[in-house]
């Protein structure tokens, strides 16, 4: 297994993983397989790849730790990326076919209104974390500045989730099925920090940090 | 030998049984419907993009009606696969798949309440009341989408007068008919059920207000309100309430289902205004479908030469 995860062809099989959802929406806008308003259609499904990738990039810290497959954390950076990549996406359908790429437009909607406002700023967090993602960065920064910044994912995939639901109008099914998972993605990093803290020496808390 | 007249057409001759495709038991059959809420919803778009067939039929003798638009109407197959049926699941796509088996024959819509003459009406008797028009008309979804529709019918006021409103009738109420064992899907909607609408009298009785049994020269579809719904093209579509059971005429404005569950967000009135904004998001545009970019919405969606005087001093920000 270990050995599995730590070959090349495994990374560049995830890659491939990651894309599908990609070119799988490229192949259906090309033979117009989007349903009756196809803007929407690619405006939530990036909307729903981007929150799902975000989940999958807070899924690596705890199975790694749970099931000891420290090897896990190579796929971490990419799976990140890609809900960059995804959430790059979903602006575009947002600036574009939505306010047909009028930046005042933009920053009225966005300043208005509180489902556009969240998801925006989730949008804006995940700018820096996307840049600072190369190793050069991490040594630029201290590894543990770098962490600290990139724990705005956490915030961000809040913000994801807030998003959606505000945006839908009365069957919230979807956005608290998310919700949940994030929830305890986030809950069971609260509680291994606690436990941390628990076996340290007090002096060392105040620079401990959730991983 | 005796020649017996031939039997006149019945609604139950004119809908056949549904012939369709349902893609979930095709799914579950090849055992892969189990997977989770986002791998499910992935794999089934991937394997079957395609459509269900409809299971309508033919409406003659149409009248073109001189309150149709101009503008081009959509394609059925946007009018039938891109539906809000809460009943029938909240995706867009879940009422085309989900209704199919929905049974709409025998069918009968009671008129009711301050009336001089309450009576039931069949389907037969409603198809007979009047010519049955065709009119293309704007529709204007609260989400900000819009659809022009050929849809066929007739004044709703026609059948008002039929059963002699008193002078106690000031509002319309409608419901739709509910089944929670056809309707399986309604539990996950978040709207209370049966769906309710409303009207003000003067609006019910407005020429421009339908009673509608068709669509695209045919019955309506399923997922489209079959047999009969109303349809009224100056306010938000979900004031165009679907398979109807029963129009009950009253002194009280009735509850309306989008109002009880959130009146800030969906007033009775409901009137198309790209001036009041929706709380969550503005109405000053809307996307056509077919359409990459948003287009202007209009006032009362383009009908205000023929309504605006309905609402003579009233301020539309209140009563939204
Ligand atoms: C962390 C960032 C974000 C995440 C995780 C996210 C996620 C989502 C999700 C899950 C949906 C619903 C998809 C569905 O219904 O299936 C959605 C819809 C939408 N998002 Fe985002 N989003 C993000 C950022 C943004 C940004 C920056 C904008 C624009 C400024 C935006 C605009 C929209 C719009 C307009 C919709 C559709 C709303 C509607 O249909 O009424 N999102 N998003």
């Amino acid at each position: 297994m270990r050995a599995i995860l730590s070959s090349k062809w495994t990374k560049v099989a995830v890659f491939v993983f990651c894309l599908v959802p990609f070119l799988v929406l490229v192949g259906r806008t090309l033979r117009g397989q989007l349903g009756a308003n196809p803007v929407e259609f690619l405006q939530h499904a990036t909307g729903d790849w981007t929150l799902r990738f975000l989940i999958f990039t807070l899924s690596i810290t705890p199975l790694r730790k749970l099931l000891r497959l420290p090897e896990l954390i190579r796929f971490r950076r990419m799976l990140g990326l890609f809900a960059f990549f995804y959430v790059c996406l979903h602006f575009i359908t947002y600036i574009g076919p939505d306010q047909s790429f009028s930046l005042t437009g933009m920053w009225q909607d966005i300043a208005k209104r509180r489902f556009i406002t969240v998801g925006f700023l989730g949008f804006l967090l995940l700018i820096p974390l996307a840049v600072t993602s190369t190793a050069g960065w991490i040594r630029r920064l201290g590894g543990k500045r770098w962490q600290a910044l990139h724990r705005a994912i956490y915030v961000a995939a809040v913000c994801g989730v807030i998003h959606y639901y505000w945006l839908v109008k009365s069957d919230v099914r979807e956005p608290l099925f998310y919700g949940a998972i994030v929830a305890i993605l986030l809950l069971w990093r609260l509680g291994d920090w606690l436990i941390k803290r628990g076996k340290r020496a007090p002096a060392q808390v105040a620079a401990a940090g959730i991983s | 030998m005796l020649i017996r007249p031939k039997p006149d057409l019945t609604y139950a001759d004119i809908t056949p049984r549904s012939v369709y495709f349902n893609r979930r038991e095709v799914l579950r059959a090849m055992g892969i419907a189990g997977v989770g809420l986002a791998g499910g919803k992935i794999l089934s778009s991937l394997a079957f993009p395609g459509q269900t067939a409809l299971a309508t039929s033919k409406l003659s003798g149409l009248v073109k009606s001189p309150f149709s638009t101009t503008e081009k109407p959509n394609s059925i197959e946007d009018v039938t696969h891109y539906n809000n049926y809460y009943e029938f699941g909240t995706d867009k796509s879940d009422p085309a798949k989900k209704s199919q088996n929905f049974r709409t024959s025998p069918w009968s819509v009671s008129v009711e309440g301050e009336v001089a003459k309450p009576r039931k009406f069949s389907m037969d008797e409603i198809l007979k009341l009047a010519p049955l028009e065709e009119r293309i008309y704007r529709h204007r979804c609260v989400e900000r989408w819009s659809i022009v529709v050929p849809w066929i019918g007739f004044s709703l006021s026609t059948l008002a007068k039929l059963v002699e409103p008193t002078s106690k009738a000031q509002y319309v109420a409608f419901q739709t008919f509910f089944d929670p064992t056809q309707m399986p899907e309604a539990k996950y909607g978040g709207i209370d059920f049966p769906y309710v609408e409303g009207l003000r009298l003067d609006e019910a009785m407005h020429p421009l207000t339908m009673l509608c049994v068709g669509m695209y020269g045919e019955t309506l579809p399923n997922q489209d309100g079959a047999p009969v719904r109303i349809v009224v093209p100056w306010k938000y579509g979900y004031k165009s309430i679907k398979s109807i059971v029963k129009i009950r005429f009253q002194q009280k404005e009735p509850p309306t289902t989008w109002n009880r569950y959130s009146s800030e967000e969906y007033g009775f009135y409901s009137n198309v205004n790209p001036a009041v904004d929706h709380p969550r998001w503005s109405q000053a545009t809307e996307r056509r479908l077919g359409e990459i970019f948003r287009r202007n919405t209009l006032l009362f969606n383009g009908y205000g030469d023929q309504v605006a005087s309905l609402y003579n001093g009233m301020d539309l920000k209140k009563y939204h």
